[in-house]
């Protein structure tokens, strides 16, 4: 009677869990087989294959592509109408970036240091609160606020400071007939669509700035300025670059917003739907695509020289 | 040993005329299920709206339920019918020839569609869809590319002239065109500037906007980027183009009557014209795939979309022309004459109609669609 607890396991199931005990890479490799195969056929493949196409051409004469491994196509990237693309792309995610970091630093600085309780949960909803609704309701929101005859320019003449307003679109380049046509305007909206990815991270990198550090630099006489740029900044530059790393590459990549407010000049996202969509011009729809994954490339491998990823 | 090779050749011959053994000869009972690739709008069940409805009866009549697969580019819809999987496909100018070049379409029998008397003359046998007098499907809409402008700005006289978007001019509110013209965002735009040219330029010897040799090309583009700098944007969806001209004070720029229809029904203060250098325009036709699985209810689709209310209702609702000149009179539908004379009916003689620029042309080598579209994004980016 004392043998049945040590009795062999009968049924299939009960089998199958003994075999995991005893092998417990088995289970590990089960559970672990979906994911993988997930993430190495469909993902990785699919980017393979995309990649792949960039070394094909087309044919200048039928338009046909001609499936011969040739550099050409990336040759065709540095042609000045495509290099401008690339360098316009590259010019509005940096901007983009630079303001969101600029923006976003005394918000964060607040939420982490002086908010607490309520006044922290309401800052929590307010920077969280646009990325509720819909991208696309915001960027055709903004698109009216930033028309001609939309409620900017009409609060701008209400206060009298057309003129400004004015002379800023008179600008060379980034100006134009009105803010929703403009780069300016474009830049607003990358903005504001953005610029929670930037507090988030930084502000969480803030809050692990320790207080005494603070107090010690005040102690040794350093003026609040010092304090920011040796003691703050350094600290909480993971944080920057974590956010800089969303706003930058989320800038590269997108292809709606430029259609929908600025002045038609094409961004890389744009370049690469057109070409691939209407054009059948797959190879350098594939060669536009691999820009933004070398610029990030190299910008992950600087952050990380950095130490942005020291905290994850 | 002779019986064998007459039945080789005999094969051989088969493969070689499948084209046109695969043509339907008679129709059956339907298959109970019909796909279709269309444009946004085409094919509507009363789901948007529920006045507008060409689908819910064919299917109660004939049992074939209908799917439909939207596509937003030409060659999005040669794409899927390449991938195959479709009966049927409203093909625009710049696809339908393309089709038929790739085998991916079937002649059709036209003495299977008994309204195919009632298409209009002037459709039936366009260039587009019939090749060596085969036809390749049956005729769907089609319209003209118009020039929109703002009544508050134009006044009672409608510009007489493309002029207004391609080259700088005071308008008569006394103010400039310099940022207030739109134009369209897609490579096919340069054949207006083509046709602008050949009335403008008859030393340029143009014959068709869609097949410019290298010289004729670059002027083309000259105009273009001329027009660059008049333009503030591109209009690229017509809902955008719509916003623009209620809230950034746009003064004219070519346009569908799509966009016309709606501003007006809207009140704004909007009308259109076609100029005198003529205008560009869309014609769709109905083709059926060459490997359709539901032939008998492509059959009946196709004899639906010329005896039933879509022809009329489908005119109102995209504001466009319908294949068949009775769908504007005759009350099958919400069209009237005056609709279609609005939509341009009687301007068919004025209209050039999309095609793929092809480097293969009359006059010897032209320059092909692939070469529009890289250089139109340099146009459109100050290059």
């Amino acid at each position: 009677m004392t043998d049945t607890a040590q009795a062999p396991a009968t049924g299939p199931l009960a089998r199958l869990s003994d075999q995991f005990w005893r092998r417990p890479r088995l289970l590990l490799v089960l559970l672990l087989a979906l994911p993988l195969l997930w993430l190495g056929l469909i993902y990785i493949g699919s980017l393979a294959a995309l990649l792949a196409q960039s070394f094909f051409s087309i044919d200048e004469f039928s338009g046909l592509i001609n499936r011969e491994v040739t550099l050409r196509t990336y040759g065709e990237l540095l042609r000045p109408a495509n290099f401008d693309i690339i360098l316009r792309t590259v010019l509005m995610a940096a901007a983009v970036t630079i303001a969101a970091a600029i923006i976003a630093f005394p918000i964060a600085y607040y939420a982490a240091r002086h908010a607490r309780g309520r006044m922290k949960a309401a800052f929590y909803l307010a920077v969280m609160l646009p990325l509720w609704s819909s991208y696309l309701v915001k960027v055709y929101a903004w698109k009216l606020i930033l028309a001609k005859e939309g409620i900017l320019t009409w609060a701008v003449e209400g206060l009298g400071a057309s003129t400004i307003l004015n002379a800023i679109l008179a600008l060379p380049v980034i100006g134009g007939n009105s803010l929703s046509v403009s780069y300016i305007g474009t830049f607003l909206v990358f903005l504001y669509v953005w610029l929670p990815f930037m507090i988030l991270p930084l502000q969480a990198s803030l809050e692990r700035v320790p207080g005494n550090l603070l107090e010690a630099s005040d102690d040794l006489g350093a003026t609040p300025g010092q304090t920011f740029r040796h003691v703050i900044l350094p600290l909480a530059m993971p944080g920057l670059i974590a956010g800089s790393i969303f706003t930058f590459s989320l800038t590269l990549g997108d292809y709606i917003i430029p259609q929908i407010v600025g002045n038609s000049s094409r961004f890389i996202g744009m370049a690469v739907y057109q070409h691939q969509g209407t054009a059948g011009n797959i190879p350098l729809a594939a060669a536009f695509a691999v820009v933004p994954i070398v610029i990030m490339g190299l910008y992950l491998w600087m952050a990380r020289r950095r130490g942005a990823f020291d905290a994850l | 040993m002779n019986a064998r090779l007459l039945g080789t050749v005999a094969m051989a011959l088969a493969l070689a005329t499948q084209p046109l053994a695969a043509q339907v000869t008679a129709i059956g009972p339907g298959e109970g299920r019909l796909d279709i690739v269309a444009w946004p709008g085409y094919i509507e069940r009363g789901e948007t709206m529920a006045d507008f409805d060409w689908v819910t009866r064919f299917e109660a009549a004939t049992g074939c339920m209908v799917n439909v697969k939207t596509a937003n580019t030409s060659d999005e819809m040669v794409a899927l019918m390449n991938e195959g999987g479709f009966d049927l496909v409203t093909a625009s100018g710049d696809a339908s020839l393309r089709l038929i070049a790739g085998d991916r379409v079937q002649p059709i029998n036209l003495d299977l569609i008994p309204s195919w008397s009632t298409v209009d003359p002037r459709l039936q046998n366009a260039p587009w869809y019939v090749v060596d007098g085969v036809h390749y499907g049956v005729p769907y809409m089609w319209g003209p590319n118009v020039l929109m402008y703002s009544t508050e700005v134009f006044g009672d006289t409608p510009p007489t002239s493309w002029s207004v978007v391609f080259e700088e001019q005071t308008l008569p509110d006394g103010q400039s065109n310099k940022g207030r013209v739109q134009a369209y965002d897609g490579p096919i735009h340069i054949a207006d500037a083509a046709q602008y040219l050949m009335f403008h330029k008859p030393e340029l010897g143009i014959t068709s906007p869609y097949e410019l040799n290298q010289d004729q090309y670059n002027a083309a583009l000259d105009l273009l980027r001329a027009q660059r700098q008049l333009v503030s944007r591109y209009w690229h969806d017509a809902f955008i183009q719509i916003d623009d001209f209620k809230n950034e004070g746009m003064a004219a720029s070519g346009s569908w009557p799509f966009q016309v229809n709606l501003l007006q029904s809207d009140g704004a203060p909007i009308a259109s014209v076609i100029p005198q250098e003529g205008a560009t325009g869309w014609a769709d036709t109905t083709m059926m795939h060459v490997d359709s699985e539901h032939p008998n209810c492509a059959y009946l689709w196709m004899e639906h979309t010329l005896s039933s209310n879509l022809m009329s209702d489908l005119s109102v609702w995209f504001g466009a022309n319908p294949a068949v000149p009775a769908a504007c009179t005759d009350g099958r539908g919400m069209q009237t004459a005056e609709g279609c004379t609005k939509n341009g009916f009687d301007d068919f003689d004025r209209i050039r109609f999309w095609t793929t620029p092809v480097s293969s042309c009359p006059q010897g080598e032209c320059v092909p669609y692939y070469r529009w579209v890289s250089d139109y994004i340099g146009v459109i980016g100050g290059r």
